[in-house]
């Protein structure tokens, strides 16, 4: 169990990225937290100059999420996908599809709830087609390729490691 | 062709030897016969790991004919890292807004319903 707070992001795979971080409630909690639009638009998103427009979830096997946010200037970010299990308050596994697919493909995100000492730690694992990576990585601003040092290396392997 | 060597660097990551090997070159540049000396492997078994590290362009061999000593290539690696932490960065910020929704969540436990705040909060 991390210690609350901390996020830690891992590459476990090629294709996958997991984050790990522990809030300090029971995972009944958590879970509705993550499941329900009221709760939801609260957090997810919230960015500066950016409205959660449509916050939809119906976190049953086989149902669907849809969410769009709006910003000041207009533009959109919309993102929609399908439940392909939920246990609650265990465990969530769906796909994502973003409207203005800036990386193709698709793919599906678990999140696995795990409590102790009344803390609950969430585990998302997204899992993404090998092409879908590759554009997403285009799109990054890692493009503008600035050297980092030593430093964010150890911190790099700390994560991978754990 | 930036992107191949991403997907190198990622699938290189993805083995915990290689990581603990990637950890030890941090500290030092180190022959095979030292990077072997931790792990319960052989130098063939670590010579194999290398070559997956040295084609993802995440080490280098040095100048010493005799010892030809493994170098970290940290440029590979901050590619990634930076990648990451944009990612790590905004879901930082979720979960941070996440904590003062679960704070709140049980501060009126019993109730289920918790009425959305107005449009525009931030």
């Amino acid at each position: 169990m991390t210690k609350a707070g901390t996020l830690q992001v891992t590459t476990p795979s090629e294709r996958e990225i997991r984050m790990t971080r522990t809030f300090d409630a029971p995972r009944e909690v958590v879970y509705e937290a993550l499941t329900n639009p009221s709760l939801v638009r609260r957090w997810l998103g919230a960015l500066e100059g950016w409205t959660f427009e449509i916050c939809e979830i119906d976190a049953r096997i086989g149902g669907s999420y849809r969410y769009l946010w709006r910003h000041a200037d207009g533009s959109e970010l919309g993102m929609r996908g399908t439940y392909l299990d939920v246990v609650r308050p265990e465990r969530i596994v769906s796909t994502e599809v973003f409207d203005q697919a800036w990386y193709e493909g698709h793919a599906v995100g678990t999140a696995v709830l795990t409590e102790r000492d009344g803390r609950t730690t969430l585990t998302t694992t997204i899992r993404y087609d090998s092409k879908a990576i590759r554009d997403a990585v285009l799109r990054s601003p890692m493009e503008s390729g600035v050297a980092q040092g030593y430093d964010r290396l150890e911190e790099l392997l700390a994560a991978q490691a754990a | 062709m930036r992107s191949d060597r991403l997907d190198a660097t990622f699938a290189a990551l993805s083995d915990p030897t290689r990581r603990a090997i990637l950890a030890r070159l941090a500290k030092g540049d180190a022959s095979v016969a030292e990077l072997a000396e931790p792990f319960a492997m052989s130098q063939p078994a670590i010579s194999k790991h290398l070559k997956v590290l040295e084609r993802a362009g995440l080490v280098s061999r040095g100048r010493d004919a005799q010892r030809r000593p493994r170098r970290l290539e940290a440029r590979p690696l901050a590619e990634v890292t930076e990648w990451l932490e944009h990612y790590r960065q905004f879901w930082e910020a979720n979960y941070e807004r996440l904590d003062s929704v679960l704070a709140e969540m049980q501060r009126l436990s019993g109730s289920r319903e918790i009425p959305p705040r107005k449009e525009g909060r931030r």
